[in-house]
């Protein structure tokens, strides 16, 4: 009978180092259960011949968290208001140290942000992945689209210069010619019948309040639905849809010279 | 009774620790320290807080470092609690209550929070909006059969973001019946489209020497700009008009918009502005298809009118 080596005063130390370096985790696990959701969140499987296409959603999620982070760095320094509005942005633009470049990235991201959402819905269009069980986050994903276009249209009034406002004007006045309701919408947007101080003062609030918030309680929907229903394979994929992975037939045999296979799926 | 003891009666394990007690009192001290005697009292304190600290994160970490810890033994059995809840077979269980009157009040609350609010977001752009007039000054500043632009504020307390600009013509006097008016023709220059300003098809008066016109006047300065205008145009869309306001082309669904005035103490006031579908005629003698004020790009008359059945109000 072979003994158990004992461990030695090293090897001891070396657990209780990583003890120490894991506890923190644990203590977080053990309370909110945070680490394995995160995990679950990372190490989906995924088809394993997903296109590099099936990115763009999270790129289009970088930019609009670009957006959200510069953005509430420029409302530390911009003033909504018909008197200061305008130089409150030159003064962003040319005084506040790097400015330019948090202002630059917000107007720039914004058409980077608005790009991305047309990008990937155009992947999912011709992947067919808006498809069952998939239609809900079509849905969600045309809110969010009409959403994003709705910051563009609220943000673009906020330098308060010519072009901002007589294309707030027209903006507003094309969505006062709709049938019915369309005097009230316009009312609404201009907080009365006349553009003015009222309707820079809304603008501001729908642009960094109101629209965000509800874009991202609708990204988390979104992705949500991408976790639950999982990522489709693209139309030219091999694996029939629905088809159980070959992995997850076949008995995993784990030993010293066969590693168990990656939780990870494809590239 | 039973001999069992009653778990209630014994201390619970692992029992607190009262290091922190001492923390604070030394954090407390350090602190007071600050105050009455930098150099001894905060010392003191910081030397208490250290030592309880660090025998607060020995205890803490007791676990990890390999001492075992006495941990309170389950005593509630499984099989009573599951008894307990069928037991209770009531006919309308309390569960069901108590979900019920969350629900409702929790409704009740939500809605008296959002009534408010949903009134607050909605209603101030149609309720209690001002109505404004506009001192133009003199009468006599306006020469006759002169066409002058405008521009005026509505409102001085607002600043430049609520001036507007009109186009303005003596027509001369108007006589009816044996008594005599003055006649003025004045245009608003919201494009009929979709809002944009609209501008004198024409030269400006300056290059035929003559001269533009300041006042002051309780609405602050008013610009009188004389202009030799064939008609209008706007900028945005093409849309045309002749000098009635009449539409001649492009997208804009029916002729300018125009002011009421009145004349007071011989200045001019611009009162409220009114829609109109088209104009018959020129000058004094033009019969206006006058409408309530409605948005640019609404329809007044045609059969389009029938998508506009009710408009929020307009001063």
């Amino acid at each position: 009978m072979a003994t158990r080596r004992q461990p030695t005063r090293a090897e001891i130390r070396k657990q209780k180092m990583q003890a120490a370096i894991v506890y923190p985790l644990d203590w977080l696990e053990e309370r909110s259960g945070l680490v394995g959701a995160t995990k679950y969140f990372l190490f989906r499987n995924v088809p394993a011949d997903s296109n590099w296409m099936q990115t763009l959603g999270s790129a289009t999620l970088t930019a609009f968290i670009v957006q959200a982070v510069t953005g509430v760095i420029l409302a530390m320094y911009y003033k909504p208001t018909p008197g200061d509005a305008y130089s409150s942005i030159q003064n962003i633009t040319d005084h506040v140290t790097l400015g330019w470049l948090v202002r630059g990235m917000h107007r720039w991201g914004a058409s980077v942000f608005i790009i991305l959402l047309f990008l990937h819905m155009g992947r999912v269009f011709l992947f067919g992945a808006y498809k069952y069980p998939r239609e809900l986050n079509w849905i969600v994903g045309v809110v969010l689209l009409l959403l994003g276009m709705l910051e563009g249209f609220t943000g673009y009034l906020l330098p308060w210069d010519q072009t901002a406002y007589w294309a707030t004007v027209v903006g507003i006045n094309l969505n006062g010619t709709a049938p019915f309701l369309g005097p009230w919408l316009a009312g609404f947007l201009r907080g009365g019948q006349e553009i003015g101080a009222d309707t820079l003062t809304r603008f501001y609030s729908m642009h960094m309040l109101l629209i965000p918030g509800a874009i991202f309680g609708l990204i988390g929907l979104h992705l949500y639905l991408v976790i639950r229903l999982g990522v489709t394979s693209p139309p030219w994929s091999k694996e029939a849809a629905g088809e159980e992975r070959e992995d997850e037939q076949q008995p995993v045999r784990v030993g010293l010279t066969r590693p168990a296979p990656s939780r990870r799926g494809g590239a | 009774m039973t001999d069992e003891p009653n778990p209630h009666d014994e201390p619970h394990l692992p029992s607190p620790t009262l290091w922190p007690i001492g923390f604070a009192i030394g954090v407390a001290v350090a602190l007071v320290g600050l105050i009455i005697n930098p150099l001894y009292l905060s010392t003191l304190g910081a030397v208490i807080a250290v030592v309880f600290g660090v025998l607060w994160a020995r205890a803490a970490t007791a676990d990890l470092r390999g001492r075992p810890v006495e941990v309170e033994p389950e005593r509630r059995s499984r099989e009573a609690a599951v008894e307990h809840v069928e037991a209770g077979g009531s006919r309308f269980p309390r569960s069901r209550f108590l979900e019920g009157a969350t629900l409702g009040l929790g409704g009740v609350i939500g809605g008296i929070v959002t009534v408010p609010i949903a009134g607050f977001a909605l209603l101030p752009p149609f309720i209690g909006q001002k109505k404004h007039e506009v001192d133009l000054g003199p009468v006599t500043d306006f020469a006759e059969g002169q066409w002058y632009v405008a521009t005026f504020t509505v409102d001085p307390a607002e600043g430049e973001v609520s001036s507007r600009t009109a186009f303005i013509r003596n027509n001369g006097a108007l006589t009816t019946g044996g008594s005599s008016v003055p006649s003025f023709t004045i245009i608003s220059n919201r494009c009929a489209h979709l809002g944009c300003p609209v501008q004198a098809n024409g030269p400006s008066g300056q290059i035929l020497g003559m001269k533009n016109i300041v006042q002051h006047t309780a609405n602050g300065k008013v610009t009188l700009v004389p202009v030799v205008p064939a008609g209008f145009g706007c900028p945005c869309h093409g849309g045309q008009y002749d000098t009635e306001g009449n539409r001649t082309a492009g997208p804009p669904v029916r002729a300018l918009d125009r002011y009421d005035y009145l004349i007071k103490n011989g200045n001019i006031i611009l009162a409220s502005s009114y829609s109109v579908s088209h104009v018959d005629n020129t000058g004094a003698q033009a019969k206006i298809h006058k409408y309530k004020l409605v948005g640019p790009g609404e329809h007044v008359d045609g059969i389009e009118q029938v998508f506009y059945p009710l408009n929020p109000p307009h001063h």
